[in-house]
Formats: structure tokens, C-alpha cells, sequence
């Protein structure tokens, strides 16, 4: 059987569900002809035609709007940002429309907008960032981070199929580099539940998005020492799996929370909180967060690798944090 | 500029308190940065400690006498020409992630008029004691005083962690506790002394040295075996080496004789630079041998280093140093620690020999009687020899008697055909 990039998976997520319901179009930046920036789309011209893959001028606030209105006639619209950085063009359209419409007039508003987020690529700092969290912060989105090619297939078709719309953070790192075999049936992942990569019993790395990598293999490299690193990929980040993050952290006991956004007002943030808020008396330690520095992401590589959060960062942390 | 905070600093691993001893400046004195600024009294040792930052020494917050949890604010210095504060809030506050239990402890009568609020009302039992959440939980729900398994704790500073509790609970629990645990408080008074007395604190190296002694004699299977050895070779040899030694500005006493002798002795029987872990015997490849000093307090034990690895003149120096530096409180906390074995003096006042308590984790301990002149049988005829009474005390759980005289044997062999 062969392998699926995490690309790929994107690529036949949106296929599948075109395919499937008609209602379903892409619209974004050299979407059509070029076929995407990164080939998400490569190919969907010329098997869906120019009225379902449509190529838009540079405004994203445009695309976000023109989705908008099609969603409320009844479409199913995938509006494609080119790099997650500047869905910032649309802000207004997202948090203030698309957000609130189910709760003014009890309109749903079906729409994705998706783009590759994340560093590790030298994209410098208008091409590498993650601005998942100024959408967590808004209610009546969801916000999705997948970081397997299962997943990254399993919630773009969740993400389609579901009836408000939903933010989804495809990480340009994990591309290329992920690969996996998936099963030849349709299948979704659910919006809001995370998964446990790896089982463990003395700390939680609770994390998301390319960092669930470096989560495993770190605990490859603890293992050795006998220290013994549960992975909780979150996948959702709005609505997020609480119970499974106090499940976890009620089995361990000790927790690092881990993402490559930056520190302050990350979503490690709002984890910490609801830790110390509903498991108190089941932390062994303190809780602990690695996180990017409060700076944008630099465009010299090794500024960039010293920004991005490391294997020897959650060595360290998970050392101390065993010794505790 | 915001003034700067003085700490009780951690003068060693496991040390969580200490007790501020004397201050060496007075409330408004002009001070340089490291210049002396007080001195404290831990279990481990008794140091001077610098300033961290010049200016005017702006408040005391911490009295003589008193001891603190490491990390509490003890002073504040500020800019020349600051006001000294006259609001004296809460006598001493934490910094650093020590948790919010007692940061004074009410054991020193001079603090417990006003801040003993704040003492008493950290958490049951547990005043101190460094554990988390969730051992506090588990403690509750298992009916434990975690006071009384404060001495478990692994974690970092000694924190009580969850494998502590669990392992704890496992061994069997509250129910099982330790039998003679002989706790820090008063014990109840015994028939009252009608005449009249006096009441003294004992010092934090007292205290510690009473828990130490204490814990030994609970730990260990003390044996004692006693040698009786002719000194004459090692008095020769002092003779003609003490002026050489002098010109290296080094004095020289017996002691690095003896300690040569053991040291040299103990790679033949490795079980005497051991400890006892549980089921298992952790043989230490140095060879650490501490040195009993007395104090006028007390009594302190610095560690020369790898002493198999000196000759005469470097033991000599070591053991020059370590007592000097022991006696102005100017030893570093890693020079009380690792000793692998230990030789004491109790013949420095005429005692012929005396039974010494082991220094825990170790297993033996070496004592050495004062040298005198006596009457001797040599080849059926009475002699005269300088003489000295040698005694070990060992630890019977992993040394037998043999081995322990087979050791000591050694040693005596060493001492009588020395060779200057």
C-alpha cells in the first residue's frame, strides 16, 4: 500500500467530499490553473471545473467574504489562504461575521478556511507564523491543528462536512515529511477530540501540530533514563478535549505543555489554568510550558532554530520535572 | 531603584533552613557589595555571607537567632540616602517557589508576638515539610502526617513526592511508622528538677548533631574492636620529617600518619569504604576520609578528598587547612560532604581509647587514643615505646569481625614498620 503525505491527505480530503456533495467548491490565491501554492489543489481545475475551483484576486478578506455570502446560500465553500499569516486580511469577516452569525440569527455559517501555518521552513516572519490563538479566543469558531496525515484527511472532511465554520491550520513542516498509509474508506476525525500518541505514566506532554513530533522523540530518547512520557496530540484547539487533558494528567501526575506559538497568551496558557483549576490536587510539580519567545518568528536560520522549541528543550524540562 | 532583596542563601543540596547566627552590620550601615554581612548556622556548616549589592543596609528582617526556610528575604539594602522603612509587615516574606507554608518558624521565642499568626496558620502536621498537591491529597485521604515522612522525600530541596507517598503507603503506611522516631519537639518534662535552672536553645549544628548521632545508633549494628599499636616508627619518622615539612610551611602532627595507614589498608578490604542501600552494598571507588574537629560549639567533620591520592606533606597540608578554615567557619559546604570514612581523635585529652559513633552512610569509623609511653614485653624483656589504643567501630549489618580486625591488623602492621 502506499504511503500518504500529509499533503496528499489534504489534497483527497477536499477531492473526496467535492466529489461527494456538489455543494462543496474551493476558492483562494492560484487555487486553479497554478493549483496552489504548495499543490493542495493540484489537479481539482481541471476535474471539477472553473465554477467549483476558483482563482481570486490577492484579498483575503475577499475570499473570506465571497465564502461567507455563497456558505448562506446554501454552498459548502473551502476558502484557501495562501500562508495562515495573512488570514489576518480577513479578520473582520471571520470574528465578527462568521463567528457571531449562528448567535444573531441563528444562521450557520459552513464554511473552512484553511492555510500552512508554522516555522521550521525559513519562511521569515510574515510566512511562518501561528495565529491559531486570535481565533481560539473567538466563540463560534473551531479551530483545528492536525498533525498526522490520518488526521490532516480526517478533519479536513470533518471540517467540510460541519455546519459552522472551522479554521483549519495545515502545518507546512509536516507536509512533505509525514507520510503514513490511510484506509482506502471514507472516514472523518472528529472536531474536538484528541488522541494519545504514546502512553505513559510519569509526565504529559500535552502539545499540538509539528510539536507532537518532537514530543516522541523526546520521550524515545527519556525512555532510556526510565522516564516514561505520555503524548496527548490535541488536534482540536476549539472546542479542546479537556477531558482527555485531565484524564492524562490525572494518571501522571506532572505536565509540560508544549507549542511552537509563541509564550505569552498561547494556548499552553489556557491549559495551565484549567489544570490548576480542575486538577490541583493531582499535580506532583509544577506545570510546565515550552513554548517559542515572545518575538517574531526570525527570519536567519539559526535564530530560527533557536526560536522554534526543541528535543532538548523537553529533555531538559521532563529531567527536571522527574526530579521534582 | 528598588531595593535590593538579601536572601537566606542554600548552602548545599539538602539544606532547606538556616539559622541567621549574627548580623555584622547594623541597621543604616553604609555597605560594599561582598563585604561581609552575617553570618549563618545550617546542619551542614557555619558561614559568613556576602553582601550581594552595595548601598545602606535599610532593614533587618530576620533577628539573631532565628531560622529561616532557605530563600527568605533576611534584609533589604537600598540607595545611599534611603529612609530606612518604619512599616515592619510580615516580619520575613518568601521569595522563590518555596510554597506557602510557615516562613518562620515558631520555634524561636524572639518571633512569636506578631508574625506567629502567619506561622501557624500554614497546614496541619505539616509545617515545612515540601511535598505538592497531590501528596497533600494522598496524605489526606491515608490519614498521613507528612511531618512524619518529611526525611523520605527525594525530590528536589527533599520535596516529598508522589513516588515517596506511594512507596510509603506501600511499606506499609501510618500504621507501621517508624517505632522510636524521636521528633524534634520537647519531650514531655520528666520528674521537674526542683532547683533552679537554665534554659538554652540548642544550636542548629547541636541539633543536627544530635539527630545525626541518633539516627546512627538506630541505623548501624555498632561493634567495636579495640588494637593496641607501637608508635615508635611513626614518632621516628615525625622526628626527621617535621623540620622538612616545616620549611613547607606545613606542621605536622600524627594524624596524617594514621591516616595514611588506614587508607592504605582500605583497597584491601573495600566492605570499609562501602555504604548500606536498602539490600544492596554501594562500594565507593574514592577514598574521602573525613577528620573530626572540634569546635567550641560542637563538631565538625571536613572530608579530605581522594586521600589515597596524597602523599605525607599533601595530607598534612589538607588536614592543616580544613582544621584552620573548620575553626573560622570558613568551610564550603561540599568539604563536609562525600566522606566515604572516618577518623576521630578521642585521645587529644588522655582518653585511652574511645567507642565512636559511625558517621552515616558509612559504615566505620577509626578513633584514635592519645600516644603514651608504656611498659611493654618485647622478646620476654620490658621496653619502653610510645603506645596508642586504636579503635574501630563498625557497622556489623556488612562487616564481620574478622574483616575488621584483618583491617586493623593491616593498619597496625603499617604504623610499626613505617619508614621515614
Amino acid at each position: 500500500m502506499a504511503l500518504t503525505t500529509y499533503l496528499e491527505a489534504i489534497r483527497q480530503g477536499i477531492w473526496e467530499e467535492m466529489a461527494s456533495d456538489e455543494r462543496v467548491f474551493i476558492l483562494g490565491e492560484d487555487v486553479g490553473i497554478y493549483g496552489g501554492a504548495f499543490k493542495v489543489t493540484a489537479g481539482m481545475l481541471e476535474e471539477f471545473g472553473e465554477a467549483r475551483v476558483i482563482d481570486t484576486p490577492i484579498s483575503e478578506s475577499a475570499i473570506v467574504g465571497t465564502a461567507i455570502g455563497a456558505a448562506m446560500m446554501g454552498m459548502r465553500p473551502i476558502a484557501e489562504m495562501q500562508f495562515a499569516d495573512f488570514i489576518s486580511c480577513a479578520f473582520d469577516q471571520i470574528t465578527n461575521f462568521a463567528a457571531k452569525c449562528r448567535y444573531r440569527w441563528g444562521a450557520g455559517i459552513p464554511i473552512v478556511i484553511r492555510g500552512p501555518s508554522g516555522g521550521g521552513v525559513h519562511g521569515g516572519p510574515f510566512h511562518s507564523q501561528n495565529p491559531e490563538m486570535y481565533y481560539v479566543h473567538t466563540p463560534g469558531l473551531k479551530v483545528v491543528c492536525p498533525s498526522t496525515a490520518y488526521d490532516a484527511k480526517g478533519l479536513i472532511k470533518a471540517a467540510i462536512r460541519d455546519p459552522d465554520p472551522v479554521i483549519y491550520f495545515e502545518h507546512k513542516f509536516l507536509y512533505r515529511r509525514i507520510k503514513e498509509e490511510l484506509p482506502t474508506e471514507d472516514y472523518t476525525v472528529p472536531i474536538g477530540k484528541a488522541a494519545v500518541r504514546r502512553n505513559g505514566n510519569d509526565i504529559s506532554v500535552i502539545t499540538y501540530g509539528a510539536m507532537m513530533f518532537l514530543a516522541l522523540d523526546a520521550a524515545k530518547e527519556l525512555e532510556k533514563e526510565g522516564i516514561d512520557l505520555e503524548v496527548v496530540d490535541l488536534r482540536s484547539l476549539l472546542p479542546y478535549d479537556k477531558e482527555a487533558v485531565l484524564e492524562s494528567v490525572k494518571k501522571t501526575n506532572k505536565v509540560i505543555l508544549l507549542h511552537e506559538d509563541t509564550r505569552t497568551g498561547g494556548f499552553a496558557g489556557e491549559l495551565a489554568a484549567t489544570i490548576a483549576d480542575e486538577a490541583f490536587e493531582y499535580l506532583d510539580g509544577p506545570i510546565r510550558r515550552i513554548t517559542a519567545p515572545d518575538t517574531p518568528v526570525p527570519y536567519s536560520p539559526p535564530l530560527e532554530e533557536f526560536f522554534l522549541p526543541k528535543v532538548s528543550d523537553i529533555l531538559r524540562v521532563a529531567r527536571d520535572l522527574n526530579a521534582f | 531603584m528598588p531595593d535590593t532583596k538579601v536572601i537566606m542563601p542554600q548552602m548545599g543540596e539538602s539544606i532547606f533552613e538556616g539559622t541567621l547566627t549574627r548580623w555584622l552590620k547594623n541597621k543604616g550601615d553604609q555597605i560594599e557589595r561582598d563585604e561581609p554581612l552575617f553570618e549563618i548556622s545550617t546542619d551542614k556548616v557555619d558561614s559568613e555571607i556576602p553582601a550581594p549589592a552595595a548601598g545602606v543596609l535599610k532593614d533587618v528582617l530576620v533577628e539573631e537567632g532565628q531560622t529561616v526556610e532557605i530563600n527568605t528575604v533576611v534584609a533589604l539594602i537600598g540607595e545611599p540616602g534611603d529612609e530606612a522603612v518604619e512599616t515592619a509587615p510580615s516580619q520575613a516574606e518568601t521569595t522563590g517557589n518555596g510554597e506557602g507554608s510557615a516562613t518562620v518558624r515558631d520555634e524561636t521565642p524572639e518571633v512569636a508576638a506578631a508574625p506567629a499568626a502567619k506561622a501557624s496558620s500554614a497546614s496541619a502536621g505539616a509545617a515545612g515539610v515540601r511535598s505538592s498537591p497531590l501528596v497533600r491529597r494522598i496524605a489526606r485521604e491515608h490519614g498521613i502526617d507528612l511531618a512524619t515522612i518529611s526525611e523520605k522525600g527525594t525530590g528536589v530541596g527533599g520535596r516529598i513526592t508522589k513516588r515517596d507517598i506511594l512507596s510509603y503507603i506501600e511499606q506499609g503506611g501510618p500504621q507501621k511508622a517508624a517505632p522510636v522516631a524521636p521528633q524534634a519537639s520537647p519531650p514531655p518534662p520528666a520528674p521537674a528538677f526542683k532547683g533552679p535552672i537554665e534554659r538554652k536553645k540548642m544550636t542548629a549544628m547541636r541539633r543536627s548533631i544530635a539527630e545525626h548521632m541518633v539516627t546512627s545508633r538506630r541505623t548501624s549494628a555498632h561493634v567495636a574492636t579495640v588494637f593496641e599499636v607501637d608508635c615508635s616508627a611513626v614518632m621516628k619518622a615525625r622526628a626527621i620529617l617535621k623540620p622538612e615539612f616545616e620549611r613547607s610551611g606545613v606542621k605536622l602532627t600524627v594524624t596524617p600518619f594514621f591516616i595514611q595507614a588506614a587508607v592504605r589498608a582500605i583497597p584491601k578490604f573495600p566492605i570499609v569504604n562501602s555504604s548500606i542501600d536498602g539490600d544492596t552494598i554501594v562500594y565507593k571507588r574514592d577514598i574521602n576520609v573525613g577528620i573530626a574537629v572540634a569546635l567550641e560549639q560542637g563538631l565538625i567533620v571536613p572530608v579530605v578528598k581522594n586521600a589515597d591520592e596524597k602523599n605525607l606533606l599533601g595530607l598534612a597540608r589538607s588536614l592543616n587547612d580544613l582544621g584552620e578554615r573548620a575553626r573560622t567557619k570558613k568551610l564550603k559546604p561540599e568539604e563536609v560532604q562525600d566522606g566515604t570514612f572516618t577518623i576521630t581523635n578521642p585521645g587529644n585529652f588522655g582518653g585511652l581509647f574511645g567507642l565512636p559513633i559511625i558517621n552515616q552512610p558509612q559504615v566505620a569509623i577509626l578513633g584514635l587514643g592519645g600516644i603514651e609511653k608504656r611498659a611493654v614485653v618485647i622478646d620476654d624483656a620490658i621496653a619502653i615505646r610510645p603506645m596508642v589504643y586504636l579503635s574501630l567501630s563498625f557497622d556489623h549489618r556488612s562487616i564481620d569481625g574478622g574483616v575488621a580486625d584483618q583491617f586493623m591488623a593491616e593498619i597496625k602492621h603499617t604504623l610499626e614498620n613505617w619508614q621515614a
